[in-house]
């Protein structure tokens, strides 16, 4: 299993990314995938505008490590991670995590333990724009706690 | 001799900049012992980490050294 893991610094389309997955991986029986995208929202705390910034020697190098470890916990044929940098706008896609399995547990398995160390150890910042100004994103507890939820065995 | 220091996320604001260059230190308690108080206070933070040269866990300092001071990550 060889992960393909990039950082994209404009818009990308999951579907066309998905599609091409799909093809590489004709022998694969499932695919799981997921799509984080900026919430569009309304009003007075909407935000305008997500600014994603991260550490070049150490981000790409942990999202290759990781895509390892889930071929190393799980029989995968293929994982995808992708995620964006820089400025972006509502609506937007920020991540697509994409794992193909002979089976589809272990699919569902390793993108789910994927995003989950992506939201708590990847190396990325966020700033959030809204109509009162930018601010940064602090950890989120509940990210961690998801993360711990792999540390012994992988969840039934 | 000189060193270049790099400022992730929040740092930036309290370092004024992403990116700063300063006179050359020996160690990394030097070299925060020379900037500005306040500054110096957020990047001694124990969930601040740092990499030298993009590896982490490196205290000792050479000329020409890229310092980046990263506190914890916003998540993906």
């Amino acid at each position: 299993m060889s992960p393909d893991a990039r950082l994209i610094d404009s818009p990308f389309d999951p579907s066309e990314e998905l599609r091409r997955f799909a093809e590489a991986h004709r022998q694969s029986g499932g695919i799981a995938s997921f799509i984080g995208q900026v919430r569009a929202e309304e009003g007075e705390a909407a935000v305008l505008e997500l600014e994603l910034s991260h550490y070049p020697p150490l981000t790409l190098p942990g999202m290759r490590a990781l895509a390892t470890e889930a071929g190393q916990r799980w029989p995968l044929d293929g994982m995808l991670l992708l995620h964006r940098t820089g400025s972006l706008s509502p609506g937007e896609p920020i991540v697509l995590v994409a794992a193909a399995a002979r089976h589809r547990r272990d699919a569902f398995l390793a993108a789910d333990f994927a995003m989950d160390h992506l939201k708590s150890e990847a190396w990325f910042w966020k700033r959030e724009r809204t109509a009162a100004g930018w601010h940064w994103v602090e950890p989120r507890a509940a990210d961690h706690a998801d993360k711990a939820r792999w540390e012994n065995s992988p969840p039934i | 001799m000189a060193l270049t220091l790099l400022f992730l996320g929040r740092l930036q604001d309290a370092a004024g900049g992403e990116e700063r260059t300063v006179g050359y230190h020996r160690d990394l308690a030097a070299l925060i012992a020379s900037l500005e108080p306040e500054l110096g206070q957020a990047l001694r933070s124990d969930k601040v980490r740092v990499a030298v040269n993009g590896v982490l866990g490196v205290t000792v300092l050479a000329d020409g050294d890229e310092v980046a001071f990263l506190p914890p990550v916003s998540g993906g």
